[in-house]
């Protein structure tokens, strides 16, 4: 049978030939593009939040400056991981991260550069790194969704009710996902040890089912799998952009920690090329234009004076906000031990 | 040189741990790991067993039976293997989930929750039907190089057919069993998106939370190294099947086509276990698929953008089947005429990239990607090779199992006729064992094509493929957008996989 190496071979001749040719056009079009600034090389951003959720930024901050802006998508933690291994190589200029988190580890890590003051004043303290390293960019808060069972009436006012017997069986978490693992890092540090071992035990006695991030668990109320879960507020707002009529709300519990705010936020990497470009950027993020955008379209809240969320959501203001530093919730080897102990992982 | 390449996520994982040993012996000897390898073994002897005891089965069916459609029953359930398993789990969940789409179809009768998806059983499930068509692919083009004469000279020689099938037939295809069996295993040991879905807990689960979680690099290549170990027992196991004795045809000459055995009344059981599974791992998926893609649709589809996905997606995971080919056949040589501790062991090396989570794979290759190839870090070329070194054992198994099948004389009458060993290659060995070349090198066009996390750090920036764009999508909670791409990934993977059920059959 001779066919497949004479089949191989042309489909390997082929592969290259292609591949020569896609990198010719690229260079072509490089040169021969009159927009293309002279000289400047754009700065490239690791994105750990998706095309959708920054993608008409992007586009628009190139417009205004002429600047190119490679991105690289990719999952906030593996993206760290990332950054991390790359040392002085990295070819990153700025981090996008989707949570404190992850920022944070990057910064003990020594790998952030110092931020000017002029940017990160422009958001509140508590939302940005104690040493000025990165900037909180977008506000999301923690909620109980809850599904058409439910009478928004019995909602309890704190998440630590949840443990209560009559929501027996009927809620759901996601003790593997980052934002989870903050919201219980923080309930640590503020309401302390005890109290975060008494509620994840307690949960676990209560018959909490385990999902496997926000968005199973938004998907399972909806399907009436579970009647309430522990999710961050936005992924609701993106299920009725695709179907107005879903069946899930949003709930934020007015006593403590049920609705923490944590950040998504940018920091600018050490070693880069092109420090000045990179600070412009992640300033950029911060305009009111771009706090629109979030607010707007990904219904997070915006960090800036003078944008508001949108009007489903509670003032930011109005959610309580415990002396928390967002810089600390890092500090996750705790709460892995606490959750692996107590066997919700 | 090869094999060191192919090495380089273990070698990795040793530098890290060499940072902290203490750190490392310290997790590695927590109960909690033994417990979650215990899981994952487990869960991995239950698949494999499974999928061996419906593909070998199917590819006697579709290989040497009269059964009706034979190549296209062939290509059709083979194509489950292009449906990536995280994909393949939430269908799962969606459909037979406790009120998935099955019971709303049940809910007149008065069910209101189905018992079972989550935990082993579903895990289980749905990794035997998303990986046994490794092990029809294997075993059937092993069967398609069989010589039935040893077959036919037992049966003028009085046995039964039953007795011919285990004695000679199951015998010589211990090998390729072996192999499609290896890729399995190694395959659930790695696999995190299914499990995760499923809920169950196992060992990959592990490494995710501690390199998700607490940014510990430590701690994940600790629990990596367990999983190799893990590994290099399993291949030890593996090397027993394909222990003694020669698998290659004694004689020269062309191996005949055998006369398929007619099927007669079986034929229609025959039929009804092959649209069973077809139905469960093929049209169930599926279906969900189109009945989100169907509820997306009133977005309008980006159609150049999927097929720009679709050709970066074939662009990179061809030339790494090529690149994983190539390495392949220089291992497999070795391996198969030269055995020997030194060259067991670049074999093996080559399989920790197989066995280990994408994430960890692709960080070995950023950490030496950044020190000793910078100005081919995140280039075309640095995907290429990382795809082919996470693959490599796919195909290796695949090649070097029909090496085993070519009679070492052929070569060594080339030799001594004057040929060099090159020549000899081309023209004796490449030909013969050509099938499996071919095998080996679909399969890791295949997994390539659905490869997420290396691709993600390792592509050239802006380098969409088409298991990115169902990534984006999912992640955005869109799954009318993430079913096209899905569903294209399965288009684009149908016309291999065909011609690759077309080695198989004689007109």
């Amino acid at each position: 049978m001779p066919w497949p190496q004479t089949l191989i071979a042309a489909i390997l001749a082929a592969l290259l030939a292609a591949a020569g040719a896609g990198c010719g056009e690229e260079g072509e079009s490089g040169a021969g593009d009159p927009d293309a600034p002279s000289g400047a090389e754009g700065i490239t951003v690791y994105s750990g939040r998706i095309p959708p959720e920054i993608g008409p930024l992007i586009d628009l901050y190139e417009q205004r400056s002429g600047k190119d802006i490679e991105v690289r998508f990719g999952e906030t933690a593996a993206l760290a991981a990332q950054i991390v291994e790359e040392g002085e190589n990295s070819p990153a200029d700025v981090f996008f991260a989707q949570d404190a988190g992850a920022l944070g580890a990057i910064e003990a890590e020594g790998r952030f550069e110092q931020l000017p003051a002029a940017t990160l004043e422009r958001v509140p303290a508590r939302f940005r790194s104690r040493a000025g390293e990165w900037v909180g960019t977008s506000g999301r808060a923690r909620v109980i969704a809850y599904g058409e069972d439910v009478d928004p009436d019995d909602l309890p006012d704190s998440v630590l009710d949840l443990t209560g017997e009559e929501w027996q069986g009927r809620v759901g978490w996601a003790p593997i996902n980052g934002s989870f693992q903050a919201f219980i890092t923080a309930m640590r540090l503020t309401e302390g040890e005890d109290v975060a071992r008494d509620f994840v035990e307690g949960m676990l006695a209560n018959g909490v089912q385990p999902y496997e991030n926000n968005i199973a668990i938004r998907d399972a109320i909806a399907a009436g799998e579970i009647d309430v879960g522990l999710i961050n507020h936005y992924y609701v707002a993106q299920a009725k952009a695709e179907d107005p009529d879903y069946p899930v709300e949003i709930h934020f519990p007015p006593n403590d920690l049920g609705s923490m705010v944590n950040v998504a936020g940018a920091g600018v990497l050490a070693g880069s090329d092109q420090v000045g470009e990179a600070e412009a950027f992640v300033d950029f993020l911060l305009s009111r234009e771009a706090q629109e955008f979030f607010a707007g379209s990904t219904e997070e809240y915006p960090l800036i004076d003078g944008v508001a969320p949108d009007r489903s959501l509670i003032p930011l203001d109005e959610i309580p906000h415990p002396a928390l530093d967002l810089s600390r919730i890092d500090d996750l080897e705790g709460t892995l031990e606490l959750l692996q102990s107590s066997g919700a992982l | 040189m090869v094999a060191a390449v192919a090495a380089l996520p273990a070698a990795y994982l040793v530098i890290v741990c060499a940072d902290d040993v203490g750190a490392t012996v310290e997790t590695i000897l927590r109960s909690r790991t033994l417990e979650m390898t215990l899981r994952s073994a487990g869960l991995a002897a239950a698949v494999t067993a499974t999928t061996v005891a419906v593909a070998v089965p199917l590819a006697f069916l579709t290989t040497r039976t009269t059964l009706p459609g034979a190549r296209a029953w062939a290509t059709l359930l083979s194509l489950p293997i292009v449906i990536p398993s995280y994909v393949g789990a939430y269908t799962y969940v969606a459909a037979l989930g406790p009120s998935g789409m099955l019971q709303d179809l049940l809910e007149p009768l008065g069910i209101e929750r189905l018992p079972g998806i989550y935990g082993f059983g579903g895990a289980w499930l749905v990794l035997s039907l998303f990986t046994y068509p490794l092990v029809l692919i294997t075993v059937r083009s092993a069967i398609v190089r069989l010589d039935p004469r040893l077959e036919e000279a037992a049966l003028v020689a009085g046995r039964s057919r039953p007795e011919v099938f285990r004695t000679v037939t199951l015998p010589q295809l211990r090998p390729a069993i072996g192999a499609g069996g290896l890729l399995v295993a190694l395959y659930v040991l790695s696999d995190f998106g299914a499990v995760s879905l499923l809920r169950f807990q196992s060992f990959t689960r592990e490494i995710y939370i501690s390199f998700q979680s607490s940014f510990d690099r430590g701690a994940t290549a600790a629990l990596g190294l367990v999983l190799v170990a893990l590994t290099l027992a399993l291949l030890a196991l593996y090397t027993r099947t394909r222990r003694q004795g020669g698998y290659y045809r004694s004689s020269p000459g062309a191996a005949r086509p055998p006369r398929p055995a007619p099927l007669g009344r079986w034929r229609w059981p025959a039929i009804g276990a092959c649209s069973l599974l077809a139905a469960l791992a093929l049209a169930l998926p599926l279906g969900v698929l189109l009945y989100w893609a169907g509820k997306g649709i009133g977005d309008a589809v980006d159609w150049g953008s999927v097929g720009t996905a679709a050709w970066h997606s074939l662009l990179a995971g061809g030339l790494a089947a090529a690149v994983a080919a190539v390495a392949a056949i220089t291992i497999s040589l070795l391996t198969v005429r030269y055995p020997s501790p030194a060259s067991r062991l670049l074999e093996r090396a080559g399989y920790a990239g197989y066995a280990l989570p994408g994430i960890v794979v692709a960080l070995a290759l950023v950490f030496f990607g950044t020190r000793i190839a910078l100005p081919l870090y995140q280039t075309l070329a640095m995907l290429v090779v990382a795809l082919a070194i996470h693959f490599l054992p796919l195909a290796i198994a695949a090649i070097s199992a029909s090496l085993l099948q070519v009679p070492p004389r052929l070569e060594e009458a080339a030799r001594t006729l004057g040929r060099g060993p090159v020549a000899t290659f081309a023209t004796v060995t490449g030909p013969l064992a050509a099938p499996g070349v071919a095998a080996g090198a679909a399969l890791v066009l295949l997994y390539a094509v659905k490869e997420l996390p290396a691709t993600l750090l390792l592509a050239p920036a802006e380098f969409q493929t088409l298991a990115t764009q169902v990534w984006t999508e999912t992640t955005f909670g869109q799954y009318g957008g993430a079913a096209i791409p899905a569903l294209v990934l399965v288009l684009v993977a149908a016309p291999p996989l065909y011609l690759l059920s077309g080695e198989a059959v004689h007109e």
